[in-house]
């Protein structure tokens, strides 16, 4: 396995000393118990392969080195080889584990437990569980600041944004935001946090320059010709320089593309049905978005705010990620 | 740290209480949440009137029906209480229908002023009638029409939906599906009369025709007790001969004596919803959007069984209480009612959108649940049928309809 890593290691090296970056896209299949990959230069599926059993989460080591599948009924995260796409083991992550977030030094994990009212922080290395968090019910988005110090997580029937700190492993701080929050993302600054509300229909900002941080601005939505409820923000993603975030709005099949100094939202763009997460390529040139009900993925283009195409894959894409340079 | 469950009943067995306190004290900062520390106790009447076994042994009582939904609601209520310095308390109580009025005294008496009440309107009403002042009641059972018209009360709101609602569901996908030729089977007693009532309206309002109309009569003998489902199973068949062309046989048996034999014993090629085949429900063990499956599995772990639509309701009338706590860190019933129907308030509650009150009687919008027993067919209100202020507000009693004026 250890063999296996090093080739991994190299082949990306020399993939990443050609001009022309191709980078994998993974996409995880809910409904479909595997992961589609993708080309992000001429966007073709070139594999899909099995994941476990009801795959939601996904994410990559910063250094391209490990794929992570939360196999949500297996109770396990599932470790695949990125470029040979072979699984080389399993991580314990408590029960029902939904979404998860990497410590950007690549370690520990951080997976909420959706069924258990948990957050269990593993170690990758050493594939041993290091502490359970007690937070509220369902607890699905996660996310950590950039400078490592706090790890967030909502909790989707309790309706809060827990502020974990990072070496206690305590609860320092509660944010009560709008009905089911989904998922939370900082900006690449840290000075700023986004939390979706998907029943609430909004997005939360809160200001981490603060003591306590409170929430400054809610962000809502509005598509002429769609109900009101259906604008349901799910996905979020901001970009490195914070002047723009976009938010997948679930039902509505739209994504907001919103100013990231005003926090204004500027447009929606057209993408499949359902969609639910993003993720940007490294370049941040493409944004995809998975598309549960209609089984695809759209491409965004990030500077022209331009919907360019959508891929077909697995069944009921849930989340997706991008193998980085 | 974990929640504290202690289960304990009396000598009679009718009474069980759950608790779930929990303390804020291990949580730190609470800076930006309102600082306070409440126990907010509610109670949980369950009338339990006399009845035969069902048609299905699928829907065998259990002795814990409804309470297990209190069970989880109050446990969800506690975790965020936990958070907010928030305890939550809920005695739960089953009655025969001579004894619920004193009961609920008692409890009124004890000091609850927030209940859940799952009866039929007679007794509900005796208890909304007779509460105190500043008590608030949730109605987790009745389908009643009158009670959110001409009976409504100022201190109940309806948590259930109304037999308007369930019905309005199912013409509603009926006609979508451009089978609006009905044929309607009702029982004989006053629950399936006032059931078919409910049906014949949302023909009317849906443009669906009730092209024929029968009367199964429950003669009392016909039940799978003393094997008389193979007679109800023949008598079926003849029954349904010589109907006027439909499209589908709609069952009004509010009181499970006939309808679940009518499927595949008709007499015509057709369909059956409504009591039977394709049934309205708020919650269905097989619902699996909107993270329903979550609901379903943290149910399932607690009771060892399916969740059913008294055990959601009544868990959703406990929601309700809890997240109108939360907002306004306030336990005072007024305020609660106030938060309530306002138009701040909106609860998730695993139905793919936001659950409101309407303002002119206190019946809670939802959406509706159709379900075959195996699948989640579809949920209303179905696309196409629009209103002004909410498509929720397509299913049931709306304003202009209602005689209620207790809300003014």
């Amino acid at each position: 396995m250890i063999r296996s890593t090093l080739l991994a290691t190299a082949a990306a090296l020399a993939i990443a000393a050609t001009p022309a970056l191709a980078n994998n896209v993974f996409v995880s299949n809910e409904r479909g118990n595997t992961v589609t990959v993708l080309d992000s230069t001429t966007w073709e599926v070139i594999a899909e392969f099995p994941a476990g059993n009801r795959p939601r989460g996904i994410t990559i080591a910063p250094d391209g080195s490990e794929l992570y599948v939360c196999a949500s009924d297996d109770d396990l995260v599932r470790v695949f080889d990125p470029n040979t796409f072979e699984e080389l083991h399993t991580l314990p992550s408590g029960p029902d584990p939904e979404l998860f977030v990497l410590h950007p030094s690549g370690n520990p994990l951080y997976i909420a437990n959706e069924d258990d009212n948990m957050v269990t922080v593993v170690d990758v290395k050493t594939r041993q569980v290091l502490a359970e968090i007690p937070v509220g019910i369902e607890p699905e988005g996660m996310a950590i600041s950039p400078d490592a110090r706090t790890v967030i997580n909502t909790s989707e029937t309790t309706n809060m944004a827990h502020f974990i700190d990072a070496e206690s492993y305590e609860i320092v701080h509660n944010v009560l935001v709008d009905q089911r929050p989904r998922y939370a993302e900082f900006t690449t600054d840290g000075t700023k946090l986004y939390v979706s509300a998907e029943i609430g229909g909004t997005v939360s900002v809160i200001d981490m320059t603060a003591d306590d941080p409170p929430i400054t601005k809610k962000i809502t939505f509005e598509v002429p010709g769609i109900q009101p409820e259906w604008l349901q923000p799910v996905g979020v993603k901001v970009t490195a320089d914070g002047s723009r975030v976009f938010v997948a709005l679930g039902p509505s099949n739209r994504v907001a593309v919103i100013d990231g100094e005003t926090d204004e939202v500027i447009k929606y763009l057209l993408v499949g049905q359902r969609v639910w997460q993003l993720a940007f390529t490294p370049d941040e040139k493409f944004l995809i978005t998975t598309n549960g009900n209609s089984n695809d993925v759209s491409i965004i283009d990030v500077e022209r705010e331009e919907v360019i195409k959508s891929v077909q894959v697995g069944q009921q894409p849930w989340g997706v990620v991008v193998a980085p340079d | 740290m974990a929640a504290e469950n202690r289960f304990w009943s009396n000598l009679s067995g009718l009474r069980l209480r759950a608790r779930a306190a929990l303390l804020g004290a291990a949580f730190a900062s609470l800076a930006t949440l309102p600082a306070v520390a409440q126990e907010v106790r509610a109670a949980v009447i369950r009338v339990d009137y006399p009845s035969l076994l069902p048609l299905s042994r699928l829907d065998l009582p259990t002795e814990d029906r409804a309470f297990a939904g209190a069970t989880l609601g109050t446990e969800d209520n506690a975790t965020t209480g936990r958070f907010m310095g928030q305890t939550y308390e809920t005695v739960t109580i089953a009655t025969a229908p001579e004894q619920a009025l004193a009961e609920f005294e008692r409890l009124a008496a004890e000091g609850y002023r927030l209940f859940v009440i799952l009866a039929r309107e007679a007794e509900l009403l005796a208890m909304a009638d007779a509460a105190p002042g500043d008590a608030l009641l949730f109605n987790s059972r009745s389908g009643a029409g009158s009670l959110r018209s001409e009976e409504c009360r100022a201190n109940l709101l309806h948590v259930a939906p109304s037999d308007a609602m369930r019905a309005d569901a199912v013409t509603q996908f009926l006609v979508w599906k451009k089978w609006t030729n009905l044929f309607l089977v009702h029982g004989s007693n006053p629950e399936d009369v006032a059931l078919a009532d409910a049906y014949r309206a949302s023909a009317s309002k849906f443009g669906a025709r009730i092209v024929g109309e029968r009367e199964f009569t429950d003669t009392g003998g016909s039940r799978v007790s003393d094997s008389g489902h193979v007679l109800v199973q023949r008598q079926l068949p003849v029954f349904m001969q010589n109907t006027p062309r439909h499209d589908v046989v709609l069952a009004a048996d509010a009181t499970d004596y006939f309808a679940e034999y009518l499927p595949y014993n008709t007499w015509e090629a057709a369909p059956v919803a409504g009591s039977a085949g394709l049934v309205p429900a708020t919650w269905a063990p097989t619902h699996e959007s909107w993270g329903a499956t979550q609901l379903n599995t943290r149910f399932e772990k607690l009771a060892n069984r399916p969740m059913r639509d008294e055990d959601y309701q009544t868990w959703l009338a406990l929601r309700v209480i809890g997240e109108a706590v939360t907002r306004t860190g306030s336990a005072d019933p007024a305020e609660l009612r106030a938060y309530a129907l306002g138009d701040e308030f909106t609860l998730a509650a695993f139905k793919g959108e936001p659950v409101t009150f309407r303002k002119w009687n206190g019946q809670m919008r939802q959406p509706i649940l159709l379900t075959n027993g195996r699948m989640t067919v579809s949920v209303s209100p179905q696309d196409g049928f629009l209103h002004q202020r909410t498509l929720l507000d397509s299913l049931g009693l709306d304003q202009p309809e209602s005689a209620c004026t207790a809300f003014e």
